[in-house]
């Protein structure tokens, strides 16, 4: 088998979808369907978030589609006034693969969770993501089944009590930024359901990325799963936490931004006081390092009981994307046979033909 | 030569003089059934590939039957490595690629003992002597050497040492003993060439397109085929060779192809007639991968192909397209099928167009992959959850493959459905004569998006809001302002499309989306009957049609009547189908599954059909389904 090179396109996320100068604002995303989600629930401030972000791409509202699974997170795209489908659990990335391919003029997005993206979608998202199919995943991650009222999930604790696991749960979750990483992922971000700000940010340098973004977004379960991410949230301990990134600066966080993050001996990263390292010690963040491994390193630093939780981007580097590759082939092969003038008729003729004359009485 | 005679063929050969060019009797016949068997590694399937070319350049009717193990390479030299390709070619037209062969060229006792069985006595044997060692003849239970024993004694035997004669002929090349003995099939295709009077010239010109990187292997090809050829022409060991002259078929441009070509074919010209992209989603499985990697060659057609992760995301990618306003195909076999239920049934919930291409195979589970079988029918009509209707299209030979991927596309795209086409594997990998058609005389399958808001005061788009003929929904792709919707797996409301839970509108839309595939328009099924006089008629459908009309001429010709039908649409079934059941004292329905369009027929039409089946991974026989026939008509048939 021969290998040849593809070429590495040089455009945003959204380059070839049509721009409109018509102002726009959240309410015209908002559809007429009512929103059934339960009181509470963290899906409202994604929402919210999305809603009032999508004005400012100034993309022509019918060329975004919004593709889902199954689960609550599932039912996103009947509340934006855009093109929807909201399919069946865990294949939204592939039905998007296969509109993003034949439409290079949509901005396609995914919306799941993470039984969809995580359980049954598990292979879907990764080749999604190794190919590096232009789209951008929202990963709504409650650790927790909703829809199905509150069994453990695939990023549920060890020795979580739920439903089908009244004695605790002993199944090892998935971290999806890891898992993503580890898929070739060339953007990956996090954020909390709760932080507009910070999540219109990740939102908005996803969409801006050419290839597969993910997200993933912290949310809350109020009936199954309540105050899974208070810890992120409330308290006085949330500065020490929370671990927020910005591209090419030492990462250091707390109150006070007492606390950095150093390599660590065993060649990952980890938490140290800034006081008993000094600021030189501290690892600067560059989110377009081809290399992924103080991505991933960054992903491990948050155990499951988020005692140190990165949010922001984590990855975003370039890389060629399948589509433009498979578009970049059709156009070329169609130029060719254009030159050479191929058409059906040839095609199915062949090469090699014989004829059946008609006999004399027939011409006769 | 021909012992199981098909009618037409059943006149004396006649012995021809033909002292000028040969000292060797010429003989012509009408039809000739040879089949080349031997080791996977050993290229029979191109050997036969290569004899049909020959044949189909000739201008004779043909038909073929690749029959090879699952495995890429069994062990060498073993019973289930043993690799087949049987071709009938004829100066008549020909339905079926014979049931027994007049010519079996065994290249060891493998493939020997493999085949045999089914070489009637007195007819030729062809061995590769060199295979037949100790070691061989243990591998395959053989206890004496049938070479030597008399257990051959009732054929007409040629012993011919194969590979040691191409070694020898290829020792100026300075090859390996190896590498030249691996040519000894080229050696066999030059003997049969020259028994059946065929050209040299095309072999030899696609040897050296093949082998176009290293022009030493092309010649030392084409050195082992002449070889083979002179071999025939100077030994005396074969008195007879034959002639087969051209078929008289319609007039026409012909050309020879396979059932999985022709269905690649069919799907590029459905991109073509309706003017839409084209996005092939699917994953590779036996035997459909030939239509991924011939669709993968027409880009320049604006076809797009997508090896998925999965069978599932095949699917899903396709639907995806088609949601975007490609036609969206996927290809597959039963296991794939299976896997895809899912999404079949999303898109028949989403309204949206796609063709399902199954090639099936030998089941349950993993089951029989390279060999054939008809069982899929029931999983395609009914293998959803929910009431999920799906129009199914099922071709009858290789070439009408074609038709029935224009056809299924027309049918998706006229009332946005999923549709499936059920081929399998005898005429996926069989070939046949085409007559290529006239693309100018192909139907338009132009489709038209939806541009406008259609609620009944203007001001909305409602996506359920059907055709009133075909109860087919607008496609509204999207790019098209104002229309942006919402659609999904969820019960919509009837006309608007929102999601409903009313229990009155599901029960509504339940009978909508039935009733939309009922209503597909589809031919009436045709009778043939000479006579017009027949008590029994014999219903099929699919690959069974070339076996069934073979044995319907042997029936007749044995004075006795038989009326003919073929079944091309499954779902809906022709309109006029219960009044031709209705006419025939009994119905007689062949299948390659244990009956199931015969439950379909007795459900539907609450006829006693008979039901005839066989699951053996290969085409039923003729001479088999003639006995069947002979005992319906004879009233012996056992219910």
């Amino acid at each position: 088998m021969t290998a040849v090179d593809l070429p590495t396109p040089q455009l945003g996320g959204l380059d070839l979808v049509p721009t409109t100068d018509a102002p726009q604002k959240a309410k015209d995303y908002t559809s007429d369907q009512e929103v059934r989600w339960c009181p509470g629930c963290g899906d409202y401030a994604v929402l919210a978030s999305v809603r009032s972000f999508l004005p400012e791409l100034g993309l022509k509202r019918e060329n975004i589609v919004f593709v889902s699974g199954i689960g609550c997170s599932s039912r996103f795209p009947y509340y934006l006034d855009t093109y929807g489908m909201h399919s069946i659990h865990g294949r939204a990335p592939a039905i998007a693969t296969g509109l993003a391919v034949s439409r290079p003029d949509l901005s396609v997005w995914v919306v799941t969770g993470d039984g969809d993206a995580l359980s049954i979608g598990g292979n879907h998202l990764i080749h999604a993501l190794r190919r590096n199919m232009n789209i951008t995943i929202l990963l709504f991650n409650n650790r927790i089944y909703g829809l199905t009222k509150g069994q453990y999930s695939p990023t549920s604790e060890v020795g979580k009590v739920t439903k089908s696991t009244p004695m605790g749960s002993v199944d090892a979750p998935f971290n999806p930024v890891s898992l993503a990483l580890g898929a070739e992922a060339t953007f990956v971000g996090r954020a909390l359901d709760s932080d507009r700000k910070g999540l219109t940010e990740v939102l908005r340098q996803a969409a801006a990325h050419r290839g597969a973004s993910l997200v993933e977004i912290f949310q809350d379960c109020p009936i199954f799963n309540d105050g899974s991410f208070d810890v992120l949230r409330k308290g006085d301990d949330v500065a020490q936490r929370l671990i927020p990134l910005a591209d090419g600066e030492p990462i250091r966080f707390g109150n006070d931004g007492e606390y950095g993050v150093v390599r660590s001996d065993s060649g990952g990263l980890e938490v140290r006081p800034v006081a008993e390292v000094g600021e030189d010690a501290l690892v600067t963040h560059r989110a377009g390092e081809q290399d992924p491994t103080q991505a991933f390193a960054l992903s491990r630093l948050s155990d499951q009981d988020l005692t140190h939780t990165v949010t922001g981007i984590f990855r975003k580097v370039d890389r060629p994307t399948y589509d433009d590759g498979a578009r970049a082939q059709v156009k070329a092969a169609t130029e060719q046979a254009e030159q050479r003038g191929d058409n059906l008729q040839a095609l199915l003729t062949g090469k090699d033909t014989w004829a059946v004359m008609p006999t004399p009485e027939q011409e006769a | 030569m021909s012992t199981d005679t098909e009618v037409g063929a059943d006149l004396p050969d006649r012995l021809v003089a033909h002292g000028e060019i040969r000292q060797t009797e010429v003989r012509q016949t009408h039809r000739v059934v040879i089949r080349f068997a031997g080791d996977s590694g050993d290229g029979m399937q191109l050997t036969g590939d290569r004899f049909t070319s020959e044949a189909a350049a000739f201008g004779n009717d043909l038909a073929t039957l690749p029959n090879f193990p699952a495995e890429i390479r069994a062990p060498a030299g073993t019973l289930p490595g043993v690799s087949s390709f049987q071709l009938h070619f004829a100066d008549y037209d020909i339905l079926t690629p014979g049931d027994r062969p007049d010519v079996l060229v065994a290249m060891n006792p493998a493939a020997l003992k493999a085949n045999l069985k089914d070489l009637p006595h007195g007819q030729v044997l062809i061995v590769n002597t060199d295979e037949f060692t100790k070691r061989n003849l243990a591998k395959v239970g053989y206890e004496s050497n049938p070479l030597e024993d008399d257990s051959l004694a009732p054929y007409q035997v040629h012993q011919v040492a194969m590979a040691t004669i191409t070694r020898t002929a290829l020792e100026p090349t300075g090859m390996s003993k190896k590498d030249a003995e691996r040519a000894k099939n080229m050696f066999a295709l030059g003997l049969l060439s020259w028994m059946y009077h065929r050209g040299t010239e095309g072999t030899e010109q696609f040897l050296r397109e093949k082998f176009a990187k290293k022009p030493e292997l092309a010649e030392a090809n084409i050195l082992a085929f002449r070889t083979g050829w002179n071999y025939g022409e100077t030994t005396e060991s074969f008195a007879v060779t034959y002639e087969v002259a051209p078929a008289a078929l319609p007039t026409g441009t012909y050309r020879q192809i396979t059932g999985n070509l022709a269905l690649a074919y069919g799907v590029v010209a459905a991109g073509q007639l309706s003017k839409l992209p084209v996005f092939l989603g699917t994953y590779p499985i036996t035997p459909a991968s030939d239509v991924l990697h011939e669709l993968s060659k027409h880009k320049g057609m604006g076809v797009t192909t997508f090896q998925a992760e999965d069978e599932i995301a095949g699917i899903g990618a396709a639907l995806g397209a088609s949601f975007g306003g490609a036609l969206g195909v996927t290809s597959t076999s039963g296991p794939g099928v299976a896997l895809k239920s899912e999404t079949i049934g999303l898109a028949v919930a989403l309204e949206l167009p796609l063709l399902i291409l199954d090639v099936q195979r030998g089941g349950p589970s993993t089951g029989l992959p390279t060999k054939t079988e008809q069982a899929d029918l029931l999983q395609a009509m009914y293998g959803r959850n929910g009431e999920a209707p799906v129009p199914i299209i099922a071709p009858a030979s290789p070439s009408e493959c074609f038709d029935a991927a224009i056809q299924a596309a027309h049918i998706a795209l006229k009332y946005r459905t999923p549709v499936f086409l059920l081929s399998d594997g005898a005429i996926a990998n069989g070939s046949e004569p085409w007559n290529v058609p006239d693309v100018a005389d192909l139907p338009d399958l132009s489709v038209e998006f939806a541009t406008e808001p259609n609620s009944p005061d203007g001001s909305e788009f409602w996506p359920y809001l059907r055709d009133d003929d075909t109860l087919a929904r607008p496609w509204a792709v999207p790019g098209t302002p104002g229309l942006e919707h919402r659609i999904g797996g969820l019960e919509k409301a009837d006309g608007r499309g929102s999601i409903s839970y009313d229990p009155d509108n599901h029960d509504r839309m339940v009978r909508l989306r039935q009733a939309k595939i009922d209503g597909v328009e589809v031919d009436d099924v045709t009778v043939d009957d000479p006579s017009g006089e027949a008590e029994v008629l014999v219903l099929g459908w699919g690959s069974t049609f070339g076996p069934i009309g073979a044995a319907c001429r042997r029936v007749r010709a044995a004075g006795m009547n038989v009326a003919q039908a073929h079944v091309r649409s499954m779902n809906p079934l022709p309109g006029n189908l219960g009044d031709v059941l209705a006419r025939y004292r009994r119905v007689v329905v062949p299948e390659m599954n244990l009956g199931q369009f015969a439950m379909m027929l007795r459900a539907k039409y609450l006829v006693d059909v008979r039901s005839y089946t066989k699951v053996a991974g290969l085409p039923f026989q003729a001479e088999e389904l003639a006995g069947v026939l002979t005992d319906a008509v004879k009233g012996d048939l056992p219910a």
